[in-house]
């Protein structure tokens, strides 16, 4: 258990060391997912009116969960191609540190982002109004999106051959973000783009954060929260076993 | 075969087909290394070497057939396997971003070192790998040479009683490729066991001291690299003339030079000589003599593809 435990952090400080060397590719990563909210909230901020920050930064926040799909696809995938997820499987070391080393490193660059998100959110006009308790929930509710994600990033980018792939499922991305409850109220949508967005896992835990976080266009019930658990659950029993089952058949 | 020494590396009837392909990636592959000896895997490009090294370093189940390594058996005793190989893959595989001496302390870490061990050995193995100098270089600014050699560095970490090396000098220039050659060779000193792969006779040649050709999947033909350098031959020396006619004319003029057939196409005349410069000048000396003038005179080694169907044309012809 000692063994697995170092191999997870030894994997883990492995992006902490990436990050110290290429600085630039952190605070560009996480500034992104701000300049995004910037940009929304002053297109739409206008159209849609006073507060909208405070409607929008529960989404941004699920979105730049969603984003990390990528980070961790594109690590994934680099590993995997330039041979040192190989050289991982030759060491007489566990299956397990490799995988559990990705997730500590992801999660940690999650927190971050989140901090980071949260913190422009305030200066925009966002905040939480129901007490720090039901806020900290909410966190966690973004955190167990990005740890389903993680499994969906850790699928595609065993998956995925070469870097064309890795640019489609970057840009697929996109369409799922808009075609969810982050931007815009699914009510407002045409009728059948509604249901989709509805039923898009993202608008489900920025739904539960709003709420959690009393931000308005907050859907007060039980529903949202509980779809917000379930969601990342259902993602994570289909894409953990999947992506176990991929890193053991790597190369047939 | 090996009398009393112990076999390090030992693969029966091995074979292999990746999911959807049509042929057999290895095919009844047989092979036994001795401890503490250096075999060359030799074959051209699709041969299956990148396969074998896999499957006998437990990255790849087989479909059939047994391998054991260090005396474990590969499918059954993946993780004591691990504990006494290393593996230098076909592509240096070392995390870029960091520098020579982190990768070398992540990689000691991982295979059980205290961090302080780990460092050490790192630049114990920097000093060794003449990196010293660059160990604090982020690795994508090494150059392929020095990437190769951090590469070897890495799967030496814990001395591995068994090593396998894929194709360590493919790509690299005849500089960075004396490099490695130089690297490979100080470890052989040290007792490890290599199974390295190649698809130069030379190389093999240089480094190993049993050398097996692989060639669809199989091994065709076993010996050391004399052995194997006579089965080889010598070199070739191409005529090539103006016109089929002239060639024609040729041909009884420089049979008797010939060491064994000589393979004739329109207009051009292949022919396997023993001793390069003595026969050059004899052809040349056969021709003048007929007053046939070929448009061109050219030396060359056989491909290895040339080798592997000559080997096994006299195989197709034995059975
Ligand atoms: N991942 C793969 N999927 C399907 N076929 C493969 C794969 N890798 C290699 N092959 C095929 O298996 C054969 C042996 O390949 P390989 O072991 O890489 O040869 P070598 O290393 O000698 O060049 C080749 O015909 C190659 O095309
Ligand atoms: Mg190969």
């Amino acid at each position: 258990m000692t063994a697995v435990l170092r191999d997870t952090w030894v994997i883990a400080r492995r992006d902490l060391t990436h990050w110290r060397q290429q600085p630039w590719g952190v605070v560009i990563n996480t500034l992104f997912p701000v300049m995004i909210a910037l940009m929304f909230g002053g297109l739409f901020g206008g159209a849609i009116g006073e507060g909208y920050f405070d409607y929008l930064m529960p989404g941004m926040f699920a979105l730049t969960m969603f984003f990390g799909v990528e980070a961790t696809m594109t690590a994934v995938s680099s590993d995997a191609q330039k041979g040192v997820t190989d050289r991982f499987r030759s060491l007489p070391m566990s299956s397990g540190g490799v995988v559990a080393g990705r997730c500590l490193a992801d999660m940690m660059g999650s927190v971050l982002g989140l901090v980071v998100m949260a913190i422009a959110g305030m200066l925009l006009g966002w905040g939480w109004h129901n007490g720090m308790l039901q806020a900290l929930a909410a966190f966690a509710l973004l955190l167990w999106l990005r740890f389903a994600l993680l499994w969906v990033g850790i699928f595609l980018g065993l998956t995925v051959k070469g870097p064309e792939s890795v640019s489609m499922v970057q840009i697929l991305v996109w369409p799922i973000g808009f075609l969810s409850g982050i931007f815009v109220d699914p009510a407002t949508m045409p009728s059948w783009l509604g249901v989709i967005a509805q039923w898009n896992p993202l608008s489900a835990t920025a739904a539960a954060a709003r709420d959690l976080f009393g931000n308005p266009g907050a859907i007060t019930g039980s529903r949202e929260i509980i779809l917000a658990i379930a969601w990342p659950l259902l993602l994570t029993a289909v894409f953990l076993p999947l992506s176990v089952r991929k890193y053991r058949s790597l190369g047939g | 075969m090996y009398g009393m020494t112990r076999v390090a590396i030992s693969a029966r009837g091995v074979s292999k087909t990746y999911a959807g392909a049509e042929q057999a990636a290895l095919n009844g592959f047989d092979l036994e290394v001795p401890q503490g000896t250096v075999c060359g895997l030799l074959g051209p490009n699709g041969a299956g070497k990148t396969t074998a090294v896999r499957v006998l370093s437990t990255l790849m189940r087989l479909d059939s057939g047994t391998a054991t390594v260090a005396g474990f058996d590969v499918m059954k005793q993946g993780a004591q396997v691990r504990k006494n190989i290393g593996l230098v893959g076909q592509y240096a595989a070392v995390d870029e971003i960091l520098s020579g001496r982190q990768n070398l302390v992540m990689f000691g870490r991982l295979n059980g070192l205290r961090y302080r061990d780990a460092d050490k050995r790192a630049t114990e193995l920097l000093e060794r790998f003449s990196l010293a100098d660059t160990g604090s270089k982020p690795a994508a600014k090494y150059s392929g040479g020095m990437r190769r050699r951090l590469d070897l560095a890495a799967s030496l970490i814990i001395a591995p009683p068994v090593l396998f090396v894929d194709e360590p000098t493919t790509g690299l220039d005849v500089q960075a490729r004396q490099e490695v050659w130089l690297a490979i060779r100080e470890l052989v000193a040290g007792g490890t066991t290599v199974l390295l792969t190649t698809q130069y006779l030379e190389e093999a040649d240089q480094l190993a001291g049993h050398i097996a050709m692989l060639w669809h999947g199989r091994v065709v033909s076993e010996g050391t690299p004399e052995e194997l350098k006579q089965m080889v031959g010598g070199d070739w020396i191409d005529l090539t003339f103006a016109s089929p006619e002239l060639a024609e004319r040729a041909i009884p003029a420089v049979r008797p030079l010939a060491q064994g057939d000589l393979h004739a196409e329109p207009a051009r005349i292949s022919i396997p000589v023993a001793e390069r410069t003595k026969a050059m000048l004899a052809i040349a000396g056969a021709l003048s003599a007929e007053g046939i003038e070929p448009e061109e005179i050219s030396l060359r080694r056989p491909t290895l593809d040339e080798v592997f169907l000559e080997i096994s044309k006299k195989q197709e012809v034995a059975a």
